[in-house]
């Protein structure tokens, strides 16, 4: 950046000349990058994801339901692990387990915060131990099982993309139409629930949208990454954002950004996608970390 | 004066230890039901159990026909919120409204300007910008009064509305439910703050010790302990040279 600077104040026209070398080397890039057709596949469907990961993660988060998140993954681990063995398709296979264990998990957690959270480590570990073994007995402990747990961004088929276009709409419709609500249920559950608003019911929809996202977004992400995608918008957001309306709209777009930003770096770097957009959130973390310290001590 | 809500047998126990035994009483349009007792006896419970958010043990609340949760504005002795929950006070006075919003996803104009006008009622009109965060707990106190009294429509319910409170602001809260109650709305009340809140109450409900006590102000002066704690207060008062209505 210095460099260029000092390259613009000394000859400003090879300065131009270079920016626009980068400019037509970022176009080149991702023109080769679009040719792919896997790869569009997988732009669409993950940025989708990370869409609805962000907005149903500052609810999550807030709720102090992060755990939730984290334990559905380990059961999407299972479940696909599950469908390899029976030689089945995975989403049929991943979608029904995984959201009846989010009612499961959404249970355990509202009957005790603290039993909760230990029976939801107990689960996500219990089934991640049983997909290992599942696996290890049918097709061996192959590149498969390594795709899971850190993904795979050769895996998206049309109908993950048709997929994530209808759970992206449920879950904007839920957040436009329903905005109020859920910020009613976010701050005060029980007055939410005083005031006649139907809060389990809320609170299910909102578990069983996270759970398809999960399994969704697990298997290009990976089921130890996928937590990063739910968690991580909404905290950065969260370190500079005062407003619920803003920190949702500030999550989903950071989001977004970063999937974009991570998948066009892991094209570059050949790194694994998933930890390639994990990498970025935390990037993005500190940034608006310090933007939050920086605000706040511009405030005072 | 129209019946709201009937208690009867109401029990209340957790794990099987009971905490509220056979409670029998109603509320109707206008009543200023003052409840009271020691801190562990029950008031708090009740309060949930009025607004079913928990199951009683036996016995039952039931309310009139044609009045139901959605005309209660309610006020919990502690806010399930955290400490770091983004939000502005005007967005949490609003959601007040969100029983009467049904399926509107917005809430219209009329309701902005109500909420700004509770807020002005409670003097924190000029906060409602900031971040509730950011309140002094008795400022985030009367913001979520503001929001039940958004939601009150036939009935307030405040658990210990005065606590963290300063002295002036509990005196026009209470001038505030004089005018209210006046007006036909029912509220119930639970505080420790005989001195200047039970002194505008039509009922008490008194929890704990033997026997569970209702009945008007003056049947539970009447009543030993009642008695007693009035005379305590009273006593009180006269040392600080203002008498108690
Ligand atoms: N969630 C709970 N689980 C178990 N016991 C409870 C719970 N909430 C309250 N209690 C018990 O019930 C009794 C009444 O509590 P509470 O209604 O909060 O009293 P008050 O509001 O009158 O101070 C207390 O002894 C308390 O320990
Ligand atoms: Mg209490």
């Amino acid at each position: 950046m210095v460099e260029l600077f000092l390259l613009l104040s000394k000859s400003p026209s090879h300065a131009i000349e270079l920016l626009s070398e980068g400019g037509s080397y970022t176009i080149k890039l991702l023109s080769e990058m679009f040719a792919y057709v896997f790869l569009v596949r997988a732009l669409a469907v993950g940025l989708l994801v990370s869409l609805c990961a962000a907005l149903l993660g500052v609810s999550l988060v807030l709720k102090r339901y992060s755990m939730i998140g984290d334990g559905l993954s380990h059961v999407a681990f299972f479940a696909l692990a599950l469908a390899t063995a029976l030689h089945a398709a995975p989403l049929p296979v991943a979608v029904p387990v995984v959201v009846l264990a989010a009612c499961l998990l959404l249970r355990l957690s509202e009957r005790s915060k603290i039993k909760g959270d230990a029976a939801i480590a107990l689960i996500s570990t219990g089934a991640l131990a049983v997909g290992v073994i599942i696996i290890s007995k049918s097709t061996g402990m192959n590149t498969d099982v390594c795709n899971y747990l850190f993904g795979s961004i050769l895996a998206m088929r049309v109908s993950d993309v048709i997929l994530s276009v209808i759970l992206s709409v449920m879950v904007l419709v839920l957040f436009v139409l329903f905005y109020n609500k859920i910020f009613a249920i976010t701050f005060d559950e029980g007055f939410a629930r005083a005031s006649g608003v139907n809060t389990n019911g809320y609170n299910l929809l909102i578990a069983m949208l996270t759970a398809l996202t999960i399994v969704l977004g697990m298997r290009m992400m990976g089921a130890l990454l996928i937590t990063g995608l739910i968690i991580f918008p909404a905290l950065s957001s969260m370190r500079v954002c005062k407003r619920f309306g803003r920190v949702v709209v500030c999550s989903a777009v950071v989001s977004v950004l970063c999937f974009f930003l991570g998948v066009v770096a892991s094209y570059v770097f050949s790194i694994p996608t998933g930890a390639c957009v994990v990498a970025v959130n935390i990037v993005a973390f500190l940034v608006f970390s310090f933007a939050g310290v920086l605000k706040e001590s511009l405030e005072l | 004066m129209e019946r709201l809500m009937e208690c009867h047998e109401l029990s209340f126990a957790y794990e099987g230890v009971t905490v509220v035994s056979a409670l029998d009483f109603a509320i109707n349009q206008g009543d200023y039901l003052f409840v009271m007792g020691e801190n562990g006896a029950g008031k708090t419970t009740l309060i949930n159990g009025l607004l079913r958010l928990i199951e009683p043990w036996t016995g039952g609340v039931f309310m009139a026909q044609g009045f139901s949760r959605s005309d209660i504005g309610y006020l919990p002795q502690q806010t399930a919120a955290q400490k770091d929950f983004p939000a502005g006070a005007l967005e949490i006075v609003l959601s007040g409204f969100l029983p009467t919003c049904g399926l509107r996803p917005f809430y219209n104009r009329e309701e902005k300007k109500m909420a700004a006008s509770a807020l002005r009622r409670l003097g924190v009109h000029d906060l409602r910008n900031r971040c509730f965060r950011e309140l002094s707990g008795g400022q985030q106190r009367r913001v979520l009064l503001a929001r039940a009294l958004c939601a009150a429509r036939r009935m307030l319910i405040l658990d210990e509305p005065t606590a963290g409170l300063d002295p002036m602001a509990a005196e026009g809260l209470y001038a505030l439910l004089r005018e209210l109650n006046d007006g036909g709305m029912a509220v119930v009340m639970v505080s420790h703050d005989l001195h200047g809140a039970a002194r505008h109450a039509s009922h008490i409900l008194h929890l704990g010790g033997a026997e569970p006590f209702y009945g008007s102000l003056e049947e539970f002066r009447a009543t030993e302990t009642g008695g007693r704690l009035f005379l305590r207060v009273a006593g009180r008062g006269r040392e600080e040279g203002d008498a108690i209505g």
